[in-house]
């Protein structure tokens, strides 16, 4: 057992170190990094893309991928450490949407498909919007009813779908329709990609709690996609879906995520007074201080254990579930504590000279919430583990 | 970076589970508590034999030379066999301690033995004070001549009734730093003026309070330099608290496994109760935080051993597996119902254990407050 990076681990780390420093110095006014932030303004849409676009010149956005599709052929660990210092740095250099594509493109597409999509996307040009989830349709997945009918050439889209993060800034969007009523559900299942810009394509925005745009609802009405755009086969879209899950999931990004936040926090109380004593010296403000350290360090330490488990069985579930259930109930908790900590000062908004830490965690408590639902509930996460890592019997 | 276990790590472990199971039945481990002298000769004897009271003594003193990481396997298993012996006092705090501080001469006549099993040790540390921290620390050692007087009371001292040895941690020197006063000596638990007294605790785990009247004590005893015993005595901690992390690590892995198989055995409403959703969320987090517990202990291992910084994930492992084993034992007698609330079921040996065990080397609070202050707080 070694936990010590090999040289050339060390030497891409400090490449992405050098890169993302620099890049968080081109961050808007207010920008405090996460994934949902980069939808909410022009500006940050901006700065999101100019990132991507320096991201892409280097083949990061590809370091999984073969090279004969413009990517690195770097390993998990590799990818946990670029998420990891993107991270850090609060760069919007993670693009979750063309993760999940490109790993069921990579298992199930044709050959004509890969190459006509993959270099594409390597170069940034594709920003993909997520068409699964349906009001009706939520854990429960494989019972969406957005109906593809076979009509020449094309499939012909009806339907309506939810969550569709980010689609008032996409340009194409990937889709899972039904195809096959009479089928087990997630046997009549087809994936589908389309542009955007397309009759049939209507997109409302929906709110988020703190008033962020950032989710949509999306509607189809007489979509056409040609059978060109079918990731996989008809009818086996759920596999692709599945095989979306092969990217790293390890949780590192997030680790250094708040790490950060944490570093920040810890650093508001050792500067910030409170009835005469700084907040640092309060036993209580410490013990809850501490108490996040150690679980970010335990989450940390599995997150490492995780990219190593992924590189050898790329599609282990038990590892990575526990990751995405673990880290984002420690998100929530990482931003209510910090709230907490600030007292009154921690509730006000962004944009008052009173708010404290940019108001990053007024928001972040809001944000998380929705980390801990969405790509699988803590739930589902937890019957994960509980079905195929603990093997418990299944209620029918 | 390989985060898998060598092939004779996974062997050691391997050969531990299996050597427990034939060797060490749950019920055996029960007898042992209410023993008097609390463990096996026999099985310690085979044990010594299999090589592991001298795991990590080097080959040149009889030991098998092996680092912390393989000393971890061993402890994981033996946590999760509840394994009554005097191992942990013997081969993972004092047999490190000799190797540290002692004398050639020391080394060279003590280690062979623990290493086959002959000799077994016990570390007076803890006082009335019931820290392990300096400060703690007021029995005193006097100089006088060619010798020194210990006076005091040694509380907590598990294994000193059937000790060979006790090594004693005393203050020697009074207006200074609490840990710039300390030395260790080795002392023959049958010289005059001692007197030590059983107490039962909660795990069963023979403890002993130690009476130190006048006790004279050779000057050729001391381990080490005298005033400088802290900083071996830190040092042993901090292996000791990556060490308990393992065994405790150990228990709670038997915890979980036992809930699991429960959980797919006991029907009830007609179906097995691993079946419904709360019990399947239990386990799931059960299973997470055993897991996590193990990973953060192995890095800590292998941190201490490549000589890496310590300072923060020492106290964050115990802090992690002190609460993890509480809750698994805690929800393991849950899942499991009524049964295991009786003296009959096994699940009270580890849920017993859990709550001694969070409480030697570094408690869940004084663990946060070390992270505070490496927080810089």
């Amino acid at each position: 057992m070694d936990f010590r990076l090999t040289p050339e681990q060390e030497k891409l780390k400090a490449e992405f170190d050098a890169h993302f420093k620099e890049e968080a110095k081109r961050a808007p006014e207010g920008w405090f990094g996460g994934f949902e932030t980069r939808f909410e303004t022009e500006e940050n849409w901006a700065y999101y893309r100019s990132v991507i676009h320096r991201v892409a010149e280097r083949g990061w956005l590809s370091l999984p991928w073969p090279k004969k599709y413009g990517g690195r052929e770097l390993g998990y660990l590799e990818q946990a450490l670029f998420a990891q210092s993107a991270e850090y740095h609060r760069v919007p250099a993670i693009d979750v949407h063309l993760s999940i594509v490109s790993a069921g493109m990579l298992e199930y597409a044709s050959e004509e498909m890969k190459q006509e999509w993959l270099p594409r996307m390597s170069r940034g040009e594709i920003d993909f919007a997520q068409c699964w989830s349906e009001p009706d349709a939520g854990s429960d997945l494989a019972s969406l009813t957005t109906r593809a009918v076979e009509d020449g050439d094309d499939y012909v889209i009806n339907g309506q779908k939810v969550w569709t993060t980010g689609a008032h800034r996409a340009n194409h969007l990937f889709i899972l329709a039904r195809t096959d009523t009479s089928a087990k559900p997630n046997k009549g299942l087809t994936y589908f990609l389309s542009e955007i810009d397309k009759p049939g394509i209507s997109i409302r925005p929906v709110y988020y709690m703190n008033g962020g745009h950032v989710c949509n609802e999306t509607f189809f009405d007489d979509l056409r996609v040609p059978k060109k755009n079918i990731v996989g086969k008809v009818n086996e879209g759920w596999k692709v879906t599945m095989a979306g899950a092969n990217f790293e999931r390890s949780g590192a990004g997030g680790v250094a995520a708040m790490q950060r936040d944490l570093e920040d926090l810890v650093d508001y109380c050792k500067h910030t007074c409170r009835r005469g004593q700084v907040l640092g010296k309060n036993p209580i403000v410490q013990r809850k201080l501490a108490d996040l350290a150690v679980k970010i360090e335990a989450m940390r330490q599995w997150a490492y254990f995780c990219a190593w488990q992924q590189t050898r069985n790329p599609m282990s579930y038990m590892e990575p579930s526990a990751s995405k259930y673990y880290m984002t109930e420690l998100m929530v908790e990482l931003a209510n504590t910090g709230l907490e900590i600030m007292g009154l000062y921690g509730t006000l908004k962004q944009g008052s000279k009173w708010a404290a830490l940019k108001g990053k965690f007024e928001e972040q408590s809001q944000i998380t919430l929705g980390f801990t639902i969405a790509g699988g509930t803590s739930e589902t996460q937890k019957n994960i583990i509980a079905w195929y890592g603990l093997w418990l019997p299944r209620m029918k | 970076m390989d985060l898998d276990l060598t092939e004779e790590q996974q062997l050691l472990k391997k050969s531990a589970r299996d050597f427990f199971e034939k060797e060490l039945p749950r019920e055996k481990v029960k007898e042992l508590e209410a023993d008097p002298l609390g463990y096996s000769p026999e099985l310690w004897k085979k044990m010594a034999d299999l090589g592991w009271c001298g795991l990590i003594i080097p080959e040149q003193y009889g030991g098998a030379e092996f680092g912390l990481l393989e000393l971890v396997m061993l402890l994981d298993e033996m946590g999760r066999a509840s394994l009554p012996s005097p191992y942990f006092s013997t081969t993972v705090l004092c047999a490190p301690l000799i190797m540290m501080a002692g004398s050639e001469k020391q080394k060279s006549e003590l280690l062979p033995k623990i290493a086959t099993g002959e000799l077994i040790f016990a570390l007076a540390l803890t006082e009335p004070s019931a820290t392990f921290e300096p400060d703690g620390i007021e029995t005193t050692a006097i100089a006088d001549n060619n010798s020194y007087l210990l006076n005091g009371t040694k509380l907590f001292v598990q294994d000193a009734h059937c000790a060979d040895y006790l090594i004693c941690v005393a203050r020697t020197r009074v207006w200074t730093a609490p840990e710039e006063g300390i030395s260790i000596f080795l002392i023959d638990p049958r010289s005059p003026g001692i007197t030590i007294t059983p107490i039962k605790t909660i795990a069963n785990d023979h403890q002993n309070e130690i009476v130190f009247d006048n006790v004279e004590v050779p000057a050729a005893n001391l381990i080490g330099e005298i005033n400088q015993g802290w900083p071996v005595i830190k040092r042993v901690l901090d292996q000791a608290i990556v060490a308990k992390c393992a065994e405790m690590t150990g228990g709670c892995d038997w915890a979980v496994d036992a809930s699991v198989q429960y959980a797919k055995e006991r029907v009830q409403y007609g179906h097995p109760i691993g079946a419904y959703g709360s019990i399947q969320h239990y386990l799931a987090d059960m299973w997470i935080e055993c897991s996590m517990g193990r990973r953060m202990t192995y890095y800590a291992a292998w941190a201490l051993q490549e000589g890496e910084q310590t300072d923060m994930i020492i106290p964050a492992v115990k802090r992690w597996v002190n609460e993890a084993y509480k809750h698994c034992t805690r929800m393991g007698v849950q899942i499991h119902g009524g049964i295991a609330t009786t003296m009959d079921h096994d699940m009270g040996l580890y849920y017993r254990r859990a709550r001694q065990g969070a409480l030697l080397f570094s408690d869940t609070e004084e663990s946060l407050q070390k992270v505070a202050r490496q927080l810089g707080l």
